[in-house]
């Protein structure tokens, strides 16, 4: 039994040797995959990006507050603040219809007088508690109020851009109002008490410290390449699904798999040598792609992939995801007639998986529909299980859950094939 | 001569189908024969052999080889017997040498015995000087050579060949031919289909022809060519039992 499984692994390494096209595809697509989205996501991580984003500032207030709106902007590497097109000064009329052309992301519409209002507002509030707490002795008289209309930021978002993109700039944008006018309220607390009376510190009492994980006495940082690498590893090591359902679809055309059905070979031991080889190429691509994080990523701009204590933990999640790749790849390779039929299916469901398993939407943002679907899908236990162990600083029990249902879904679409083709034979 | 088959009213119909591919077909082959089963396209020639070669269940008879029945004792019976289908079952990209190695070795047979069969029968069969090509450059002869030798390389009891001399050359159908009386001679019974009635009546020593799913006849060529008056040949037999209407079917 043992020398036929060892003839079955020969045999299923000859067919890929002899396939140069299909092994490039199988060892490179990975890795060009894993480099080209992290780079791309790398971005999002990172603070400095040197690609600017260009905002049109419209000031129509010409006041202390848009000075400090365009000067915190400014201050901000993200933003390229542009104030003028072709020498003019941009009206809203103009904003408008370049960002909705799609020409800028973003335009930031400061209304007229908006400093001499804010500060007419806050005056008026500061005169009001101020007579109420009795200093109207030592302060000039209040004024007559004047009533103030509310102002409104007008932002213009190019229709393209992404909702986490137009959530993010407009939470920033609200800070830096509500800033200025924290600001504007104790300037004129402090002028109206005088400066004897009320020193008022300006700066945040509370602010806020993320506590990053420390592994061996380390911060952890998640960074790009601590999320990327595992995620798309993963998604490439169950892209095997295409090539495996091929080359089974190739066996029954091609007459082989009648062959073997008819030799004293059982059908398991069959698979056992494709589920080995298979197996083998998943851990072969795995470790190309550790490595091309380690050392290939710093030479591009890119953080190195920090495996420090965990790569032997890293290896065994990747196994069991092959394990549970390789069973999909069986299944759909006995139920599939052709080669058309299997090679389109098996990417779709791949990217399906992915999608559904959380490796591009992080699992917590889906619909709860999603997240309860989520939870059945192989990608996503093989995700978390990446997570565990290179963010989280998980052992080996940690994940015993999630490799174990790898490793019962690759038993059960195995046994689902071998039943199936059972059934098949008896028509 | 022992019954090294015995076929008792095997019938077989698909799912879906209207008709009995095979209708209770009852049949004994002794050891040692070279057994033909001939008829049109559709007469149940390649259901008989895909049945006895365990590749699908009957939906209703019984058969045994060398006294063993199918359903229990599947193992021993794929041990002793060969097949060598109709189309070229072999891996395109991989040498002949490479194929015969695999399929040897799910025979069962290993190291210096594989190796030196594989390389007398292809010496035999005159393609030892192409062992270490690719069977994608083959010529169909070739190919075909390569398909039987991957039927006998573990000196099988019962030999099934559908149509194993099908687009070949008269080269390489001699070849074939010949070794597998040398096989038959050696010990080996053969069960072998053909459209090529000349060449069934000079190999076979008894044919059974099938039509419609039912045999019409069984005998040696002579037997039957003299149980139709007038007949000269076999393919004259085959018509007068067959008829001469087309079987297409889809």
């Amino acid at each position: 039994m043992l020398y036929k499984i060892w003839m079955s692994i020969v045999k299923e390494f000859l067919l890929l040797k002899r396939d140069l096209g299909g092994l490039i595809i199988l060892f490179i697509m990975p890795l060009i995959l894993v480099i080209t989205v992290t780079i791309i996501q790398d971005s999002t991580f990172k603070t400095v990006s040197d690609n600017k984003i260009q905002i049109l500032l419209v000031d129509n207030d010409k006041g202390s507050v848009s000075k400090t709106v365009f000067d915190n902007l400014q201050k901000n590497n993200a933003f390229d603040i542009i104030t003028q097109i072709d020498n003019q000064p941009i009206t809203e009329e103009v904003a408008k219809e370049n960002v909705y052309k799609g020409k800028f992301k973003l335009a930031i519409v400061i209304p007229k007088d908006l400093s001499v209002d804010l500060q007419a507002k806050v005056d008026q509030n500061v005169q009001n508690i101020v007579s109420k707490m009795g200093f109207t002795d030592s302060i000039a008289e209040p004024k007559t109020s004047k009533v103030l209309q509310q102002k409104e930021v007008k932002l213009y978002f190019d229709p393209a851009v992404q909702m986490s993109f137009k959530t993010s700039v407009m939470n920033a944008i609200d800070k830096m109002i509500s800033q200025i006018e924290t600001k504007s309220i104790y300037t004129t607390f402090q002028n109206q008490l005088g400066e004897e009376n009320a020193q008022f510190e300006q700066k945040s009492f509370i602010t806020f410290k993320e506590i990053i994980p420390r592994i061996n006495n380390k911060e952890v940082l998640p960074n790009s390449v601590q999320h990327n690498v595992p995620a798309w590893t993963l998604f490439a090591i169950f892209f095997i699904v295409i090539p495996l359902s091929i080359n089974i679809v190739k066996e029954k055309s091609q007459g082989t798999f009648v062959r073997l059905l008819t030799n004293p070979t059982s059908n398991l031991i069959i698979i056992i040598g494709k589920t080995i080889t298979y197996l083998m190429i998943c851990m072969i691509q795995f470790y190309m792609m550790v490595a091309v994080a380690i050392f290939l990523f710093p030479h591009i701009g890119l953080p190195s992939l920090n495996v420090e204590g965990h790569l032997f933990l890293m290896s065994v999640v990747a196994l069991f995801s092959g394990f549970g790749a390789i069973g999909f790849g069986i299944l759909l390779g006995t139920i599939a007639s052709t080669q058309e039929q299997s090679a389109p299916f098996g990417a779709t469901s791949v990217i399906i998986l992915a999608a559904v398993g959380g490796v591009w939407v992080p699992v917590f943002a889906m619909p709860k529909i999603m997240q309860i679907i989520a939870k059945s899908s192989p990608m996503n236990w093989g995700l978390e299980a990446f997570y565990d162990v290179l963010l989280r600083n998980g052992s080996f029990v940690e994940i015993i859950p999630k490799i174990s249902l790898l490793f019962l879904f690759f038993i059960i679409t195995t046994s689902i094939a071998l039943f199936y083709d059972k059934k098949k034979r008896t028509v | 001569m022992n019954s090294i088959i015995k076929i008792e009213s095997l019938s077989k119909k698909y799912k879906d189908a209207e008709m009995f591919s095979l209708n209770d077909v009852s049949l004994e082959i002794n050891e040692g024969q070279i057994f033909g089963l001939l008829g049109p396209n559709g007469a149940g020639k390649t259901t008989l052999i895909s049945m006895l070669c365990g590749l699908i269940k009957p939906t209703s008879g019984h058969f045994t080889i060398n006294d063993l029945d199918y359903s229990h004792h599947a193992a021993k019976i794929k041990k002793i017997i060969g097949v060598v289908p109709q189309e070229y079952a072999l891996y395109p990209t991989l040498t002949a040498r490479e194929n015969l190695h695999y399929f040897g070795s799910m025979y069962g047979l290993k190291g210096s015995d594989l190796k030196d069969k594989v390389i007398e029968t292809l010496d035999l069969l005159g393609l030892l000087k192409f062992a270490d090509k690719r069977i994608e450059t083959f010529s169909g002869g070739m190919k075909r050579r390569v398909n039987l030798i991957a039927g006998i390389l573990h000196n099988p009891k019962v030999l099934f060949l559908d149509e194993p001399t099908v687009g070949v050359d008269v080269q390489s159908k001699n070849a074939i031919l010949d070794y597998l009386k040398v096989l038959n001679q050696n010990g080996t019974t053969i069960i072998y289909t053909s459209h090529h009635l000349a060449e069934a009546e000079d190999f076979c020593d008894t044919i059974a022809i099938l039509d419609q799913g039912r045999i019409y006849a069984q005998g040696t060529p002579s037997t039957l060519i003299a149980s139709v008056e007038e007949a000269r040949n076999l393919e004259e037999v085959f018509i007068s039992l067959t008829g001469k209407d087309f079987r297409d079917a889809i």
